[in-house]
């Protein structure tokens, strides 16, 4: 490690610019995205076969090293890993050595020794996977599973596969963000995977307190009420409201928040006919959604969870060095 | 005991009469004992020949961590004047943060004891303004003048509760001494790690906005003029908050205030990709206020320059952005930065030597540094046109600087503190 040149370089590509980990959607090409997103199409089927695997990854040693909480994301990388045939060893270290003062390189280094090839991380704060990536050097990959409210690669990748999936290509796609722009990863992260894209209409909209207009220096379109932003959108992407963001006085109620910003079926006819519903959950009925929209024929957001799977083997398969 | 030496060819930039002549200098007992023209009758028993130099008074460092008292781990006076002599300071004012904070008589005879064991450069001792610097209760004011305090500080913690600074100032004024002061407004200040602005908004993490240093001192300025007490901010960086400290200087109110090389080199865009070597108080801030910066120093409205030195550890690497610790250790490289200022037009090089000698002095309440005969031979003798590049790690024991590889011009040749030689580096 070069810790004194640590701000230095773009540290999710190799010496010869060639993508070596995944650590966020800012700074990958159209075409790297593209290849992923088409790779994972043709993981997407082997879901649905009999014997669900295959041996690209056979013999590797992968590391879901997660310090915060995660049903959905944890449980799609440990299953794609396991389809592609890897050891995935799990650690939840919130409840182990991190409570006993070890330091997350710390950490690392103590699995480095059991030589493993590659590290799935989330991490409660921004910049995490960008530190291991830099300390790993050559060593061993990584794949940012979220850090902090900066980003989650991922699940903006297969937010865009799963739009382009159902909808087809992005560059003829209005989409809207709904909710907690400023804390959310998740939103940082589609923000930057649809601009590659070329999305022609990014909108966000919110309460100004999370959806600041600053927001538009990302290219976006800033919205502080709901009906303007929805109308003619094809695509409609809820944010998991934080109950933290009462308590730090953004929001004086969720009942509030909802009366304002809940998408509710009336709302949603506002968007274009036959427009879809994400989120990348955990839900809160009645807060961001009303259930009438979140169990309606427009929300995909199980279908989203199938296709992170995918995503997630073919973003695997691609930094360990495999094709389908 | 000291040598009588004489140092020949110069070329000598005194700050207090602002002139820049050649000549020979002559150090007797400690002290100038002539410029320009030796007399004949001069005896020395060293001659060094400074042809190619520049000569004058050593530096004096205003916003000086040496972690005196500490625990040791992230550098000691012995490590830190090391490089603070090599960055051409004669003089540095130690910060109260200390460990324990030094709000007592007993930390100031410590840290006296240890200078003096230490016995390298001049040190200036502060005396905490409140209690644990916690801006609550005040200090014994009295007892740590007396144990030597040449100011009050309140370190790197502003005071939130108006009524109380405007108490500890007033009581602070009766005892003759200027008060550094931190000026923000904490609540906006939140827990912010950086500039509030565009990056921050990528890069998710909490931000400070400008505005809150610009509360800062409006509130610090108009208490401080409610209580009397002549005030020092160490280090601004917000080009209107230096403004409004000018206004108020014209004003007739007695205020001063220090930038940082790193806010005049730096902008918030060098955290790059969450660059912990980056990650100062007052946070970086955007390229346009620096642009306003260097205008505010070229217009004289700065009185101090600073490395605002802020070692830590190796035990403190490899953690993520919002952990690491504030602060910037490249007290090292201070001359070839400044001189780097001075190369890109911001100020000219009798500026430059004055920031960092007669502008803190005047702040501190001392006399000015001159090469005047009779004047200390507080000297720095140094090649502006020797290339150096800063390595990672230096004299000090801390390694978090973004300086790096960066390819600089000048270097102390050699530093004199009264007139005892006290760093001094081959030619390239």
């Amino acid at each position: 490690m070069m810790p004194w040149r640590m701000g230095e370089g773009d540290p999710q590509r190799d010496a010869e610019g060639r993508l070596r980990n995944l650590l966020a959607i800012e700074g990958l090409r159209e075409g790297e995205i593209l290849e992923i997103l088409d790779s994972a199409e043709s993981f997407l089927g082997i879901g649905e076969r009999m014997v669900k695997k295959i041996p690209i990854l056979r013999g590797r040693t992968l590391v879901n090293l997660f310090y915060e909480n995660s049903t959905r994301t944890r449980s799609t990388f440990e299953l794609a890993a396991k389809r592609l045939s890897a050891d995935v060893l799990n650690i939840a270290v919130a409840s182990s050595s991190a409570s006993k003062g070890e330091s997350l390189l710390d950490t690392v280094d103590n699995l480095l020794a059991m030589q493993v090839d590659g590290f799935i991380l989330r991490h409660p704060e921004a910049g995490a996977a960008h530190l291991l990536a830099r300390h790993l050097g050559e060593r061993a990959w990584v794949v940012n599973a979220g850090d902090g409210q900066h980003a989650h690669p991922t699940q903006a990748l297969l937010d865009v596969f799963t739009i382009r999936h159902l909808l087809g290509p992005i560059s003829e796609r209005v989409v809207v963000i709904l909710g907690d722009i400023l804390h959310s990863r998740v939103a940082r992260a589609l923000i930057h995977a649809l601009s590659i894209l070329g999305c022609p209409q990014i909108r966000v909209v919110g309460p100004r307190t999370l959806v600041p207009p600053e927001l538009q220096d990302l290219g976006v379109h800033v919205f502080h009420e709901l009906e303007p932003a929805l109308t003619g959108a094809n695509v409609v992407y809820a944010l998991r409201m934080q109950r933290e963001r009462m308590d730090s006085q953004r929001l004086p109620s969720l009942e509030e928040y909802h009366r304002r910003f809940g998408l509710s079926a009336a709302r949603l006819r506002l968007a274009a006919d036959n427009a879809v519903v994400l989120h990348p959950g955990p839900m809160n009925r009645g807060v961001e959604l009303s259930a009438e929209v979140a169990d309606g024929p427009q929300a995909i957001i199980l279908e989203q969870v199938t296709h992170g799977l995918a995503l997630r083997m073919a973003v695997l398969a691609r930094l360990a060095g495999g094709n389908p | 005991m000291s040598l009588r030496r004489r140092i020949r060819n110069l070329r000598l930039i005194d700050p207090v009469s602002g002139k820049d002549y050649r000549g020979d200098l002559a150090l007797a007992a400690g002290k100038i004992l002539a410029l320009g023209e030796i007399p004949d009758d001069f005896q020395a028993n060293e001659e060094i020949d400074g042809s190619g130099l520049i000569a004058c008074p050593a530096f004096l460092e205003t916003q000086f961590q040496a972690h005196t008292p500490g625990s040791g781990l992230h550098g000691d006076l012995r490590s830190e004047l090391h490089a603070a002599a090599a960055g051409g300071f004669g003089s540095v004012v130690l910060d109260p943060d200390t460990a324990p904070v030094a709000d007592t008589p007993g930390v100031l005879y410590q840290q006296r004891a240890a200078a003096e064991a230490v016995d390298y450069l001049r040190v200036y001792l502060s005396g905490a303004l409140t209690r644990e610097l916690q801006g609550e209760s005040l200090s014994e004011m009295a007892a740590l003048a007396e144990a030597g305090a040449q100011i009050f500080s309140q370190g790197r913690q502003s005071v939130a509760d108006s009524q109380r600074l405007r108490l500890a100032l007033s009581y602070a004024a009766d005892l003759g001494r200027t008060v550094f002061l931190w000026p923000e407004d904490r609540c906006l200040a939140g827990n912010g790690v950086m500039d509030e602005g565009p990056l921050s908004l990528r890069l998710g993490l909490a931000a400070r906005p400008q505005a809150a240093e610009e509360i800062g001192v409006e509130r610090d300025l108009r208490v401080a003029r409610l209580a009397g007490a002549a005030v020092h901010f160490p280090s601004l960086s917000s080009a209107a908050a230096i403004a409004r400290v000018a206004e108020a200087r014209r004003g007739g109110q007695v205020v001063s205030c220090g930038v940082s090389l790193h806010h005049l080199l730096l902008s918030a865009e060098d955290i790059g990709y969450f660059n912990t070597h980056s990650k100062i108080l007052p946070p970086l801030r955007n390229q346009k206020n620096r642009d306003d910066l260097l205008r505010a120093l070229a217009d004289g409205a700065i009185q101090c320059l600073t490395s605002q030195h802020v070692p830590w550890g190796r035990e403190t690497e490899g953690q993520t952005f919002a952990q690491a610790p504030f602060g910037i250790a490249a007290v090292q490289w201070t001359l070839p930065l400044a001189l780097r200022l001075v190369e890109e037009g911001s100020l000219d090089l009798l500026q430059m030597i004055r920031l960092f000698t007669t502008g803190p002095a005047a702040v501190l309440g001392l006399p000015p540094p001159s090469l005047a005969p009779g004047a200390n031979a507080d000297l720095c003798v140094f090649d502006p046109d020797a290339e150096l590049q800063p390595s990672a790690t230096g004299f000090s024991r801390a390694r978090n600087h973004p300086y790096a590889g960066w390819p600089l011009r000048g270097q102390v040749r050699y530093l004199f503190v009264d007139g005892r030689l006290r760093y001094c580096s081959a030619a390239g």
